[in-house]
């Protein structure tokens, strides 16, 4: 075991994944000599050579477009978009080509692409650089969608996420970067993709969350435990496709949920996995299901973040109404 | 500035071999091919002309789907394709179904492609091609990736690919050439200038005089093509293919063609925005007319072998469309099953209701 940060942790993944397949090639803007923008990559080009850890011109779009032709040429191909909010740029790379290649060549091609790109706010970067678009990418058909909240996890996933033999949408967040060290095995260890983690367990209610969310969640069931109400939190770690017999396991048990996400209420995943559990669960709810989100304004300029983005304040006011409800 | 575009658009005269009657112009230019590789050739040319007739009229009546025209544009299509060696991957647009017949793809697939059934996306093993791509642009990128992957594997290939001149206006055409240029890559970026997008004249997606010159702004080499020449277009293709798998990076080749037909059968009126002295004068460079000229000189084709072709073409094709007519339906259950090597949860549970859905 080693203390990690998340992105010392994604380092070391991308390390062990460059050691155990000539084919996976790791690319993007900066990535090479500069070790990435927030040093995700730090030190891999010296250590793999440039044929493998390299630098791409300016353009997201090209750079799925490359992603898919070494794929045909059965590569493994680790891109990086910069910051998420310029996903719009690759959007057709990404929904409108490497997600579908399986099925539209009947399954005789395939893309096992695993795309990086931070997201996340809280750290006052300029515009679309923080914005959660995960709920773009989860509506689409034939790629995953991988979200982790802390280092041993994000080194699980990320393993996964790159043996996986299909496109994966792997999201940090860049508060959660180096926010915190936690204990994080030094040898390869993989996390199956599409398992959510229970990371508290309660019997009063279920707070579902994601990304830098499942923390502000904990903190809430902190302050929830003074008032002796028992939070069970459950972070999805993938949210596409949605681990819906975590979920329904909890719901069970504790008749009432809390959805939190930090993307706007309109956006995110919150309204797909209230949905599953209306239809599979409702016998079981004792309250409505409420969402903790964002408001549904484009991201806030960066001064105003603090009154913006969704917090453990949030979290326990909404936990309560659904309690007294 | 105007100069530098004078000078510029100097660089990018029009590369012909054979001139409208036949006759060699450009001597020293002249591929080398064997007189069965002529004949192969013209072979192909006509074959393709009659399958463009043919599924216009299996179109028309209902055995066909979408289908974009080809006729007019056999040696823009064939004589690239003819230049390249089976190793080579074909990234192919949506009027690019000919090129991918002769790399490889039977016939009854292409038209379960039109028909819209996923077999005639499946490429049989060992043909290395994509199947046609319908957002325009996106070609380039990926062959951008295949041929960095060639490069990375050492392989003595290329990936090709085309587009028209609509999708020169494209992010995604700059984008291509670009990283296949800075990553010096082996691809061949082909531009079929039929002079339409739709009913857009060029003239209306740029203020450039050629398309060609669009690949000095990647720094890679361009060259302009007359399109109704098939040895013109196969001796750029093959130079290219020569420069590419000799590191010496990508080419651009714009060839200057046209399409007769209308941009595709889904209710296009062509006769809405093309005048008829444009058809009849383009019709006046078609490709067969000439290579078919240039042959007879050589005393290499006859009438009667034009005739063979067009009578083995149209059996293969009732043949062909016989098999697509009769090939199974799709089931969902098989959707389901090319999403993804292994089937998340949602998608294992709706397995389960298709599947019972189908048994009854």
């Amino acid at each position: 075991m080693a203390q990690m940060t998340m992105i010392q942790a994604i380092t070391d993944a991308l390390r062990t994944e460059l050691k155990n397949d000539e084919n996976v090639l790791v690319f993007g803007e900066d990535v090479g000599q500069n070790g990435g923008v927030f040093r995700a990559t730090e030190g891999l080009q010296k250590e793999f050579g440039e044929d493998r850890v390299f630098d791409t011109p300016l353009a997201e779009s090209a750079i799925g477009g490359l992603s898919i032709g070494l794929a045909l040429q059965g590569f493994r191909p680790v891109p990086e978009i910069q910051f998420f909010g310029f996903v719009y740029e690759a959007m057709d790379s990404i929904n409108g080509q490497m997600a579908r290649i399986r099925y539209r060549s009947g399954d005789t091609r395939h893309a096992p692409i695993t795309i990086r790109s931070p997201f996340g706010g809280g750290v006052h970067t300029p515009e679309l650089h923080a914005d959660s678009l995960e709920g773009l990418i989860a509506q689409q058909p034939g790629i995953k969608v991988v979200i982790p909240s802390t280092p041993k996890d994000a080194k699980g996933l990320l393993i996964s996420a790159i043996r996986d033999n299909d496109p994966v949408m792997f999201l940090e967040h860049m508060k959660l970067y180096r926010s915190f060290r936690d204990e994080v095995p030094e040898e390869e260890y993989t996390i199956e993709l599409g398992k959510a983690d229970v990371k508290r367990e309660g019997k009063d209610v279920t707070i579902i969350s994601y990304g830098a969310m499942v923390h502000s969640a904990l903190k809430a069931a902190e302050d929830l435990e003074k008032n002796n109400v028992e939070a069970e939190v459950i972070d999805l770690r993938t949210v596409s496709p949605i681990d819906i017999d975590t979920i329904l396991e909890s719901v069970q048990k504790t008749n009432r949920v809390v959805f939190v996400q930090e993307a706007q209420r309109q956006a995110g995943v919150a309204a797909h996995v209230i949905s599953e559990i209306q239809e599979r669960a409702i016998l079981h709810l004792e309250a409505p299901i409420l969402r903790v989100t964002a408001p549904d304004t484009v991201y806030s300029f960066s001064q105003a973040e603090e009154v913006w983005l969704p917090n453990h304040k949030d979290i326990v006011e909404k936990v309560n109404e659904v309690i007294n409800f | 500035m105007k100069h530098v575009l004078e000078s510029v658009e100097s660089q990018f005269e029009m590369f012909q071999i054979l001139d409208e009657n036949g006759k060699v112009v450009n001597k020293d230019a002249m591929p080398d091919l064997s007189d069965d590789n002529l004949k192969e050739l013209m072979r192909r040319m006509v074959y393709t002309r009659i399958l463009d007739q043919r599924s216009m009229a299996l179109n028309r009546q209902g055995r066909l789907g979408f289908y974009a025209p080809t006729a007019g544009q056999e040696a823009s299509q064939l004589g690239s394709h003819f230049a390249l060696e089976t190793e080579d991957f074909v990234l192919p647009g949506y009027r690019d179904v000919p090129q991918l017949i002769w790399h490889g793809l039977p016939l009854y697939q292409a038209f379960l492609f039109s028909k819209g059934h996923f077999h005639g996306n499946q490429m049989p093993e060992g043909v290395n091609a994509l199947s046609p791509q319908i957002i325009i642009g996106a070609q380039y990128t990926q062959t951008a990736g295949v041929a960095l992957g060639m490069k990375k594997r050492g392989k003595k290939s290329v990936a090709i690919t085309y587009t028209g001149d609509g999708g020169t206006s494209q992010g995604d055409f700059y984008e291509g050439i670009n990283f296949a240029g800075a990553f010096g890559a082996p691809a061949i970026f082909v531009v079929q200038n039929n002079y339409f997008a739709i009913s857009v004249p060029v003239e209306k997606q740029t203020k450039a005089k050629t398309l060609a010159q669009k690949a000095v702004a990647a720094g890679i080499e361009g060259i302009q093509v007359d399109g109704m020449d098939v040895l013109a277009v196969y001796a750029a293709t093959k130079n290219a293919r020569e420069r590419a798998i000799n590191s010496e990076g990508p080419t651009l080749i714009e060839t200057l063609t046209y399409r007769y037909g209308p941009h595709t059968t889904a209710g296009d009126d062509p006769t809405r925005y093309r005048t008829e002295e444009l058809d009849n004068e383009w019709e006046k460079k078609d490709p067969l007319v000439r290579f078919r000229k240039f042959l007879e000189g050589k005393n290499l084709w006859s009438e009667e072998e034009e005739n063979k072709v067009i009578e083995e073409a149209k059996d293969d094709i009732k043949q062909a469309i016989k098999k697509a007519d009769g090939y199974p339906k799709q089931k969902v259950t098989e959707l389901i099953s090319h999403m993804f090597e292994e089937l998340p949860m949602n998608l294992e549970e709706q397995m389960e209701e298709y599947k019972e859905k189908e048994s009854k």
